[in-house]
């Protein structure tokens, strides 16, 4: 299951659709790696609203993501991560520490953007 | 009251990871129709990934079964991971806290251990492991 | 002909008795089912058991409940009986019928009927014994499977009515744009908590809170596991993008935490609720500031 990848601006949105497997999560890894390279994007935005479960590969595959197109220089920002799924990880143990986390798209362009500019949001 | 026919059983093959998936969906499914909160199915499907995706890493090949269960009026269920591969190496450690979870190949035991009401680990070089769960409805 | 038969041994509830006057005892019930009845009812009614129901009600269940008696006694398996028993306490519960009247109906049953073999057997002392051997331990166990049955559809019923009243009130209360508040009052188990968290969370996403105050002032004690929820409930809360705020921490609650492993460095507290608040406002009061960026010309 391919996820849709769109270029807005300085970011890249990535939608996730529907259940993610294993291999489907590597791909998108890799995709997001080699766009970023290419477009020089200054965001990524992961659009996870769709998932139903993020289990232990689902959270260490976004802790890759984030950790390998940081040394593009460019931040990832989760979006939509579910109540009951918030709540299974944080009661699993599986965290995303050192991965901005948002409500929505709004938050996570408003983030984006005053990292952009170089202003601290809090 | 809420006599609809509750699926009582549900077995899937674990061999590709989108055996992992279906697992999980069925599990979940299963315990919505128990009457688990939303925030409490999703944490069962959850601990359905991790104990699918186990038998996949370590043995390639098993089978995760749910089920639902009964005592005294109260209702529940029970997920047992079963598999022939080679055994989970110091099956101690790997339920010890900090053992690996956050990592990709973690085991994610300790978390699945913490948040069941019961759980029962048998493995051995060799011959396999079952991992057997309950939840209850509360 | 055997007097004494095998049980089975498969997992129906069986009881152990005599199979010959077994036949003997249950035909006596049924030809005098009438009479027997009607005893039972009498007594009933003098006794006033069963007062929220009306005498036709009465009746009707004293006949059912006559009949599957019998049955159970006779068959003896106990899961129709069981199967019943569930049924008519989901339907006299909501009348207000309480336990002490449900059993009390039962060994009256029981009391009626045991009379009746006194009545028939007493000239043979011998007798009479058997048949109270094969009487007794089936009445008794099917007492206490009507009692049994009883209460636990009354707690059940109890359990699911608490839910209801939890689902309704809301503890989460929004007072400004994308700040929420969740006081905690009182005593708190873990299937409170794991409650107010998802309630929580479902209202962050719902009023897209940026800040949560969680006060609890009103939280006299925490063990290790509510202390961990609530630990949890901030990591939750931040996954979904909002920052959460502590108050009311009194000393014993921060040691539980600091016992438990949490640095209160790491979570935002402040002393009191009203303080927590102005906190919050100026949190989100600071980025509604740096939102407004000046328009270049």
């Amino acid at each position: 299951m391919q996820v849709p990848i769109l270029k807005q601006g300085p970011h890249l949105i990535a939608t996730v659709q529907s259940a993610l497997t294993d291999a489907d999560l590597v791909q998108l890894r890799d995709a997001i790696v080699e766009q970023v390279g290419r477009t020089r994007a200054r965001g990524v935005i992961i659009d996870v609203t769709a998932l139903d479960v993020v289990d232990s590969f689902a959270t260490a595959t976004m802790r890759d993501i984030a950790q390998m197109i940081r040394l593009r220089g460019a931040r990832t920002v989760i979006v939509g991560i579910q109540p009951e799924v918030a709540f299974a990880m944080v009661q699993m143990g599986l965290t995303l520490e050192g991965v901005t986390t948002t409500l929505d798209l709004e938050e996570a362009l408003e983030h984006l953007g005053e990292r952009q500019n170089g202003k601290v949001a809090r | 009251m809420r006599d609809e026919a509750v699926a009582t059983e549900a077995r899937v093959v674990v061999e590709t990871d989108r055996d992992i998936v279906s697992a999980r969906q069925q599990g979940r499914f299963m315990a919505a129709q128990l009457g688990f909160s939303p925030g409490t199915a999703t944490l069962i499907a959850t601990a359905i990934s991790e104990l699918a995706r186990n038998i996949l890493l370590y043995a390639r090949r098993g089978e995760v079964t749910m089920r639902t269960i009964e005592n005294n009026g109260s209702k529940g269920i029970t997920v047992e991971a079963r598999d022939d591969g080679p055994g989970i190496p110091q099956p101690q450690r790997a339920l010890e806290d900090g053992f690996s979870t956050s990592g990709r190949l973690g085991l994610g035991l300790p978390g699945v251990k913490r948040l069941m009401d019961e759980f029962r680990l048998e493995t051995a070089p060799g011959r396999g492991t079952v991992i057997v769960v309950h939840k209850w409805v509360r | 002909m055997t007097d004494l038969q095998t049980v089975p041994t498969d997992n129906k509830t069986t009881i152990d008795t005599t199979g010959t006057l077994t036949r003997e005892l249950v035909a006596h019930l049924r030809e005098n089912r009438t009479g027997l009845r009607e005893e039972w009812l009498r007594r009933i009614f003098e006794t006033e058991l069963l007062t929220a129901m009306t005498r036709e009600e009465v009746f009707a269940e004293a006949t059912s409940v006559y009949d599957s008696y019998v049955e159970a006694l006779e068959t003896r398996t106990l899961e129709a009986l069981q199967a019943y028993a569930q049924n008519l306490s989901e339907r006299i519960i909501p009348r207000g019928v309480e336990t002490h009247e449900v059993v009390g109906i039962v060994l009256l049953l029981r009391d009626v009927l045991a009379r009746s073999l006194f009545a028939k057997y007493h000239a043979n002392f011998k007798l009479l014994n058997a048949v109270l051997d094969a009487y007794e331990p089936a009445a008794n166990s099917i007492a206490i499977t009507v009692a049994v049955g009883f209460v636990q559809q009354r707690e059940r019923i109890i359990r699911e009515q608490q839910e209801a009243i939890r689902e309704l009130s809301t503890p989460v209360l929004q007072v400004r744009e994308r700040l929420l508040i969740l006081p905690i009052i009182g005593v708190i188990d873990p299937q409170r908590a794991r409650q107010l968290t998802e309630q929580l969370l479902r209202g962050i996403r719902a009023t897209r809170a940026k800040v949560v105050v969680i006060d609890i002032t009103g939280v006299a004690a925490m063990d290790a596991s509510v202390a961990n929820h609530l630990v949890q409930t901030v990591e939750a809360a931040r996954l979904l993008g909002a920052m959460v705020i502590v108050t009311g921490l009194s000393p014993e609650i921060a040691q539980t935490l600091v016992n438990i492993g949490v640095d209160l460095g790491k979570m935002n507290t402040v002393g009191d609720l009203q303080g927590g608040i102005e906190e919050a406002e100026r949190l989100l009061g600071y980025k509604v500031v740096l939102s407004a960026e000046p328009v270049s010309a």
